[in-house]
């Protein structure tokens, strides 16, 4: 497969499938091992580098300035009110330059400018400065800062009557096929149902944060970033600089689950301070400024419709979303997205509004569309399983589609029902109970199941990897690892292909002077860059068979030997001063031309507290098929994290926006509940075997975000199981229970 | 946060002197005052550091009591033997509140103190007129769910966040303080504390400059001891509703009965009404029913708090049938 | 100031204001500990006061002169591990590592904790607690984990706490206690 373009780059556009791979044939034999994390000592002892711990002489603190109005004007930022405060070097406005808010991920145009505008109720518009982290808060509290309020668009609820239809994101806001609303009206067994889900916060554990450093007219920002090819532009024209002058470094970011995919404000702010002093500015945005003015999950309202005949099968499924933004953003929470080819119907609606609202940005969030979307289509196929008199799984089994629904492509590989199926039989399944059927004590048992499916995307991804003369391989590319296990399977996959031992790779990431990535995103990091360095790799083993005088297909390479035509040859010795090759993917025709997607499973076994309404998750489990697992360890801690995710979801995360001016009520960790230690049972997590030769040549397709979708759905599922109620509000806190439970 | 002096106090009585002007407060545990502080919640302009006073002793009085010393972290007054064994109810209500790191900072004085956890307390954005009193209140009409159905007025509806002083009112405890000018007062719990009023602002009888030296127990009350702590995590969360139960059944009836509630008042919230409908009766649904009638004549929900009300009264319920039953 | 940190003895001239963790991070060079929310309310601070874990962000760094004060760098180092760094490490009990420190640290002075017989919410005996999953979870809720490395973490902890030998820290199985045990 390699020769393509120059001879050490090796390009694949993904336009046909791809049956063999190197994954296959490699003799190293760590592909797809639990091997622990190569990173995984430097993280534990403290010595990883986050984005704020890089020291420079001189260094200067930035602390951001909120606006406290939620629409108007600045009209006077009192800069001498603190200008005497000890340690204060300056206060900096510059309306024009400072970004509004974050940009979108994979954007490449710059996020939206100007700050004098207040767009929402904590946009940052100035940054203070001192010499100490200490100075530059207390003056950014104490400064004095003038407004021209103005009436703005503040509740959801108040506006949800005016919404417009957005332009397409990654799926069209309207779709469907057939004729719905006919075939709703004559369905035997009908479901209509609203659920709503509020705004949510990624909550990182590592707050945004930005170091800016001016070499001259180069501008080196150290940044908490997930995809810093595209960053790098958004801060290259916010900042009116060339892309090429303008270098992100982020070797560590401290989880991002979406709200780093864009720079952030105290980017571009620590950028315009770090010139305007001629210093270095750290500029941290403190928890409370992460929940006022990065991103938010679009709060969502959801109407699902299903129409089945007496036996189960859907004859329609209507899915349509109300979200919001803020005005002009054309972003909107695609909840229906799975929705398209999770099941069978010959009538599908499915749409998207947005409500225009003067809340902070709404963007990309872990599994954006159906981390929320998939909560109502799968709670709806409980309610019709119910009205059915079906098992939850009978019932999806019944409505499994042989190709896409809408689209009528086929399905590139799809293991739903196998996964339904092992998840039942390692779970117990058989023993769940009627509603309201099993009490024990205080405590209401109950157990749900929901399917799960997260598209796959392939992204533009580039890397280098080359062999030095001690027979040592390095990754170059401006992939992040953000938690994902990047640096561990580009080291198993270089390892795999050149047959080399995994301590004998290095990994440089999260640097922009490497080749460009795709970055961590959409479930989409793994594939993408995973396939550059196949790529790479496997021109690199074309010029090692060169070397050898064998055929690439007799070349066997293992612990650090090239093996072929009866010889044995150390690589070192093969590869002299060292090689080098660049691998490129790109997307092509097999994303059109099949449906990729990863499929799962979710169980979960409650107990609800009859007389209180608090639920503790007792069990839970997933059966999963995402293509090749690439280390069997991080991708189950991948899934993990997401299926917490979804119990968060469910049980305990919103964003409460004051209806009176749309700020964040909840804006601290203390408020905002992400599931603890103590919310969190020891979750199974079991893969089946698959390759998906349409995906890319590793046969893997994207895990990160499969965890979160219809995890939630399958607590919701198995809390109505414990106790006959059927919340629709989420999240399901104990409130919204308390109507139904027993009396004490 | 805005910048102060600092000074560490080496006896009981240097603490009291070193607070010598308006602005100056103690520092122990700072878990809660540092954090405030950090938000311009609180500004201080002198911080007198008290943690090395000798006040870290937990001792037996000859009543069959307790003295905790004002210093004693959370972590340790629940670990103590003594406390396990006589007053388990302070051990599990310390247990339920924050986190391991918290307990082993927050003090016995300090966690008395602690501050409301009101959404709108904490941002200086927002009228609040616990923080400037006569600005308003941005809780009434916004989001209250986790706010005061009790003892509220129509300028304040902050909650008392705390779990361990909930215990304390069930226990009768009582608080010795030192003055600035050297005299020692002793303050029932009963007493402590103040209702939010016109004067949010002034959440205790403390005087300025008035150190917490001490809590007594008294000893031990007879008969079975309860904390039920309802909240939104399994864990690390503030209470919605809580109960300390202390309960003595003799002879088939209710011969005693104390009981405290947390995440309701704007206090630690105690009312002897709810104890006279039990005590003299046999314990049952409708002594229990009567006793949550008792508990919630005056309660008043604000939106999203009103919730609690009907929670209360279920957890309540459930509570003094385990303080009750066989 | 003078301050002992890791057996070292170090001195800085620091803001009145200054954390501690702060202090560590900003101006010693000990970036380990991490600040995620810098209102005790997410753990990623925690670091070892005397040997107790606390909250690096909740407290002055001037209150701690006399103290001795252990961060995740010293406990071990890439080259030599702590056991519960390598347990980590093992069972993949963390994956952005922003929240790991803490979580470390954390441990270690939860499992002393355990060893002085301290109980927990959980605990059905609070003058003999057993010591379980449900144990570690509840003892471990002060670290919040976003990438929810919680189930890898509770592993992690059980087998260091197993291979310490003390009877107290001996895991056991139970149902994990309800709320309110």
């Amino acid at each position: 497969m390699f020769g393509f373009g120059k001879s050490d780059t090796n390009a694949l556009t993904m336009d046909k499938p791809h049956p063999d791979s190197l994954l296959d044939t490699g003799a190293q034999g760590v592909i797809g091992k639990p091997i622990d994390r190569i990173d995984g000592p430097l993280k534990v002892s403290g010595r990883a580098t986050y984005a704020a711990e890089y020291d420079f002489p001189d260094l200067a603190y930035g602390f951001l300035v909120r606006a406290t109005v939620g629409a108007g004007k600045v009209t006077e930022v009192d800069a001498d009110s603190v200008r005497g405060l000890p340690g204060v070097i300056d206060v900096i406005t510059d309306y024009k330059t400072f970004i509004r808010n974050p940009g979108q991920g994979g954007d490449t145009n710059k996020p939206p400018q100007g700050v004098a505008d207040v767009a929402y109720f904590g946009e940052p518009i100035a940054i203070v400065v001192a010499d100490s982290y200490e100075a530059a808060r207390d003056a950014a509290q104490q400064l004095r800062v003038s407004y021209e309020a103005k009436e703005g668009r503040y509740s959801f609820a108040a506006y949800r009557e005016e919404h417009d239809k957005p332009p397409e994101g990654v799926m069209p806001p309207y779709t469907g096929t057939g004729d719905p609303d006919a075939a709703f009206e004559g369905a035997a067994v009908k479901i209509d149902a609203t659920y709503t889900t509020p705004s949510q916060n990624s909550a990182a554990m590592e707050p945004h944060a930005s170091t800016a450093v001016w070499e001259g007219d180069e501008l080196h920002l150290y940044g908490a970033y997930q995809m810093l090819s595209t960053d790098r532009i958004q801060l290259a024209k916010a900042m009116g600089m060339k892309p090429d002058k303008v270098r992100i470094i982020a070797r560590y970011v401290g989880g991002g689950f979406g709200s780093k995919l864009g720079i952030a404000p105290e980017s571009v702010a620590a950028a315009v301070a770090a010139k305007a002093i001629g210093r270095p500015v750290k500029c941290v945005m403190a928890r409370q400024q992460v929940f006022d003015a990065t991103v938010r999950r679009s709060n969502t309202e959801q109407r699902v419709r299903l129409g089945a005949d007496a036996d189960g099968k859907l004859v329609m499924l209507g899915h349509n979303s109300l979200v919001s933004n803020l005005p002009e953003e054309s972003f909107f929470e695609p909840c229906g997205q799975a929705t398209q080819f999770l099941y069978a119907a010959p009538n599908i609606t499915i749409t998207h509004d947005i409500v225009r609202l003067d809340w902070l940005l709404a963007a990309s969030m872990r599994a954006p569309g159906e981390a929320v979307g998939m909560i109502a289509l799968e709670c709806a196929m409980d309610e019709l399983a119910e009205a059915v008199g079906l098992d939850p799984i009978e019932l999806r089994k019944r409505n499994e589609p042989g190709e896409h629904p809408i689209d009528h492509i086929p399905f590139s590989s799809r293991q739903l029902v196998p996964c339904m199926e092992r998840g039942a039989a390692l779970f117990g399944w058989s023993k769940r109970k009627p509603a309201a059927g099993d009490r024990r004590g205080e405590w209401l048992y109950g157990m749900g199941m929901a399917a799960s499916a997260r598209s796959n995307m392939l992204q533009k991804s580039s890397a280098k990897v080359s062999i030095d003369g001690q027979g040592r391989a390095t990754v170059e590319t401006d992939m992040t690892d953000i938690g994902t296990g990047t640096y561990t399977i580009l080291a198993q996959i270089t390892s795999e292909i050149l047959g080399l031992p995994i301590d004998d790779v290095t990994v440089k990431l999260g640097d922009t002077a490497f080749p460009p990535a795709a970055g961590s995103g959409g479930s989409f990091g793994a594939g993408s860059s995973g396939t550059s360095v196949y790529l790479a790799c496997e021109a690199l083993r074309g010029q090692i068979a060169d070397k050898m005088g064998v055929a690439a297909d007799g070349l066997t390479l293992k612990d650090g030997r090239a093996i072929g035509d009866n010889r044995s040859v150390p690589l070192a010795e093969l590869v002299g001063d060292g090689i080098a090759a660049t691998g490129e993917v790109a997307p092509g025709k097999q994303e059109k031309e099949t449906l990729q997607s990863s499929y799962g499973a979710h169980f979960c076994e409650v107990a609800v507290n009859a007389v209180t309404g608090e639920v503790r998750i007792k069990r839970m489990l997933g059966v999963f098929a995402g293509g090749r697992i690439l280390n069997a360890k991080t991708a189950r801690s991948q899934i993990l994290g997401g299926v917490t995710f979804g119990i968060g979801t469910a049980l305990s995360e919103e964003l409460m926006h004051d209806p009176r001016n749309g700020k964040i009520v909840n804006r601290d960790l203390g408020e905002y509940h992400v599931p603890v230690n103590a919310d969190v049972p020891q979750i199974d997590v079991e893969f089946l075997s698959e390759r998906d030769i349409h995906a890319n040549p590793m046969h893997a397709k994207g895990l990160g975000e499969l965890g979160i979708s219809g995890a939630g759905a399958a607590v919701a599922n198995a809390i109505y199981n414990a106790t006959g109620v059927r919340a629709r509000d989420f999240p399901l806190t104990l409130d919204k229970l308390l109507d139904g439970l027993p009396a004490v | 946060m805005k910048t102060f002096t600092y000074e560490k106090a080496t006896t009981v009585d240097e603490a009291v002197r070193d607070i010598d002007r308006a602005g100056a407060k103690f520092i122990a545990g700072g878990t809660n005052l540092l954090d405030l502080m950090k938000l311009q919640v609180e500004t201080p302009d002198k911080l007198v550091d008290i943690s090395r006073l000798p006040l870290g002793e937990i001792e037996e009085r000859e009543d069959g009591g307790l003295t905790i010393g004002a210093l004693v972290p959370n972590a340790d007054l629940a670990a103590d033997p003594r406390v396990i064994a006589k007053y388990p109810v302070l051990s599990r209500a310390l247990l339920a509140g924050a986190s391991g790191q918290l307990r082993n900072k927050a003090t016995t004085g300090g966690n008395l103190l602690q501050r409301t956890r009101c959404y709108y307390f904490y941002d200086t954005a927002m009228p609040c007129n616990k923080r400037e009193p006569g600005a308003g209140c941005s809780a009434i009409g916004g989001f209250n769910r986790i706010l005061a159905v009790l003892g509220t007025s129509e300028n304040c509806i902050a909650t008392h966040p705390g779990d361990m002083p909930v215990a304390m009112r069930a226990l009768d405890a009582t608080i010795v303080t030192l003055k600035a000018d050297g005299d020692k007062r002793r303050i029932s719990i009963h007493d402590f504390y103040r209702l939010p009023g016109d004067r949010p602002d002034l959440e205790t009888v403390l005087e300025p400059g008035e150190l917490i030296t001490h809590v007594e127990l008294p000893a031990p009350p007879e008969g079975r001891q309860v904390y039920r702590k309802v909240r939104d995590r399994a864990s690390y969360a503030f209470a919605l509703v809580s109960v300390a139960g202390v309960v003595k059944v003799a002879d088939g009836k209710i011969a005693s009965a104390a009981l405290a509630f947390g995440g309701l008042g704007s206090m630690p919230w105690r009312d002897g009404a709810v104890e006279a409908a039990l005590v003299g009766q046999a314990p049952s649904d409708a002594a229990f029913a009567a006793a949550a009638d008792a508990l919630l004549a005056d309660a008043k929900g604000y939106g999203s708090n009103d919730f609690k009300i009907p929670l209360a009264r279920r957890v309540l319920i459930a509570t003094l049938r385990e303080l009750t039953g066989e | 100031m003078r301050f002992t940190i890791n057996g070292q003895s170090y001195q800085a001239d620091v803001d009145i204001r200054t954390s501690l963790l702060d202090l560590c991070r900003e101006h010693l060079g000990l970036t380990g500990s991490k600040k995620g929310c810098d209102h005790g309310q997410c753990g990623a601070c925690t670091m070892l006061v005397n040997g107790r874990r606390v909250n690096g962000c909740l407290t002055l760094a001037v209150m701690h002169q006399d103290d001795e004060i252990v961060t995740i760098e010293g406990l071990g180092s890439p080259e030599s591990l702590h056991p519960m760094q390598a347990a980590f490490v093992r069972h993949d009990g963390y994956q952005c590592g922003y929240c790991t420190p803490g979580q470390i640290c954390s441990a270690v002075g939860m499992l002393d904790e355990v060893k002085k017989g301290w109980p927990s919410h959980v605990s059905d005996d609070l003058s003999d607690p057993t010591f379980d999953d449900g144990e570690i979870s509840e003892r471990m809720s002060g670290n919040l984990c976003r990438c929810s490395a919680y189930p890898n973490i509770v592993d992690a902890i059980r087998e260091v706490a197993a291979a310490s030998g003390d009877a107290k820290t001996a895991p056991t199985s139970r149902e994990p206690a309800e709320a309110g045990a």
